[in-house]
């Protein structure tokens, strides 16, 4: 069964009795460790493929040193042909024969070394996947298990504190509601604002003794004097 | 990441938020530690926050199933899974016997990213409210 099919089939499950765990905790360690020796076999694969692809870089040298070994004894021979001496020819060429099956056994060697070492890549890359993919399922399946004891937690707080969740339209209407009263009263302030703006502006046009002006003691004195004469 | 540092990053912003939103933390304690964040003047539709290993997972509740129209149902759910994508940032879901949106953010994720998705979530719950109030009791 697939891993989405098993949390569906918990989810639905277990939907009555909140509070019950999604999956065995058990289980969950179980694939924990599961997962971690995935990743231990995996580095000791990493280790082993670093191995094999050293002995692979030294066995291509050690072939190209008996290649280079062969055609400079091939020189030699043809040289020793060139003098006429048939018996040193002869003994450069059972030199280039040791050296040939030298090659040979090297050369075996070195194809098994490249062998190895593409298995090993191969079966790296394998684990690296299967780990990633272990890791994904076990996100999920912890995931799912934390949103339950969150809601569990969740709803228990909302018990414990009396409160609960609202009807959402309700909830709707007062948000409504309140952002409302709040567009009200940025108006009102606005009102306010503009009539202070308007009383301050009449203080300046006072000051400047254009507009009403006080009846001012100097004023009724002046009055009075004009009244006498 | 956790819940703690969260609150104390959200409370520490009171008025200097980038999304014009003040948050209200409260922690939640259980076997899994949740944050509940309420946004300032719409404190019917509080967000609960949770970290897990990997990844921190924002949810809103939207209705109960026992508020859906029983006739509407199926035309609720066609028009959820429509909206589904071109919602900003958040996703449906179901709980229980809830619906809600959820906002799930990498482990790694900045405050700044977790103050967007906390803003974001909050606005399309109202909206997702208000657009699907017809299919509500």
């Amino acid at each position: 069964m697939s891993i989405f099919k098993k949390i569906m089939t918990a989810i639905r499950g277990s939907a009555t009795e909140v509070g019950e765990a999604i999956v065995d905790s058990n289980a969950t360690r179980i694939f924990e460790q599961e997962i971690r020796d995935a990743e231990n076999h995996l580095t000791k694969a990493k280790r082993d493929l670093t191995g094999v692809m050293a002995q692979q870089m030294s066995s291509n040298r050690e072939v190209d040193r008996v290649k280079r070994e062969i055609t400079e004894h091939e020189g030699y021979a043809v040289q020793a042909l060139e003098k006429g001496d048939e018996t040193l020819a002869l003994a450069v060429a059972e030199k280039i024969s040791a050296l040939e099956s030298e090659l040979a056994t090297q050369q075996q060697a070195l194809d098994s070394f490249q062998g190895n070492a593409e298995r090993l890549k191969e079966l790296v890359k394998k684990s690296e996947r299967q780990v990633n993919e272990y890791k994904r399922q076990l996100s999920m399946v912890k995931t799912t298990e934390s949103v339950q004891k969150a809601t569990s937690a969740i709803t228990d707080n909302f018990s414990s504190s009396n409160s609960k969740l609202l009807n959402a339209k309700d909830s709707l209407e007062r948000i409504k509601a309140k952002q409302q009263k709040f567009d009200d009263q940025m108006k009102a302030a606005e009102v306010l604002e503009s009539e202070n703006s308007d009383s301050s502006l009449e203080a300046k046009l006072k000051e400047a003794g254009i507009g009403a002006t006080d009846n001012s003691a100097n004023s009724v004195l002046e009055r009075l004097k004009a009244k006498q004469k | 990441m956790n819940i703690h540092k969260i609150a104390d990053y959200l409370n520490t912003l009171a008025d200097e938020s980038h999304t014009g939103m003040v948050f209200d933390c409260q922690p939640i304690s259980g076997e899994v530690d949740v944050l509940q964040v309420t946004v300032i003047g719409r404190e019917e539709l509080p967000i609960f926050v949770s970290v897990t290993d990997d990844q921190i997972l924002c949810i809103t509740y939207l209705w109960g199933e026992n508020e859906v129209k029983s006739d509407k149902l199926h035309e609720m759910h066609v028009s959820m899974l429509e909206m589904n994508i071109p919602m900003p940032l958040s996703s449906f879901s179901k709980i229980g016997d809830k619906y809600v949106i959820f906002g799930a953010l990498a482990i790694s994720s900045t405050f700044d990213d977790i103050e967007h998705e906390l803003a974001v979530l909050n606005n399309n719950a109202l909206e997702i409210i208000d657009d699907m109030s017809d299919y509500l009791v």
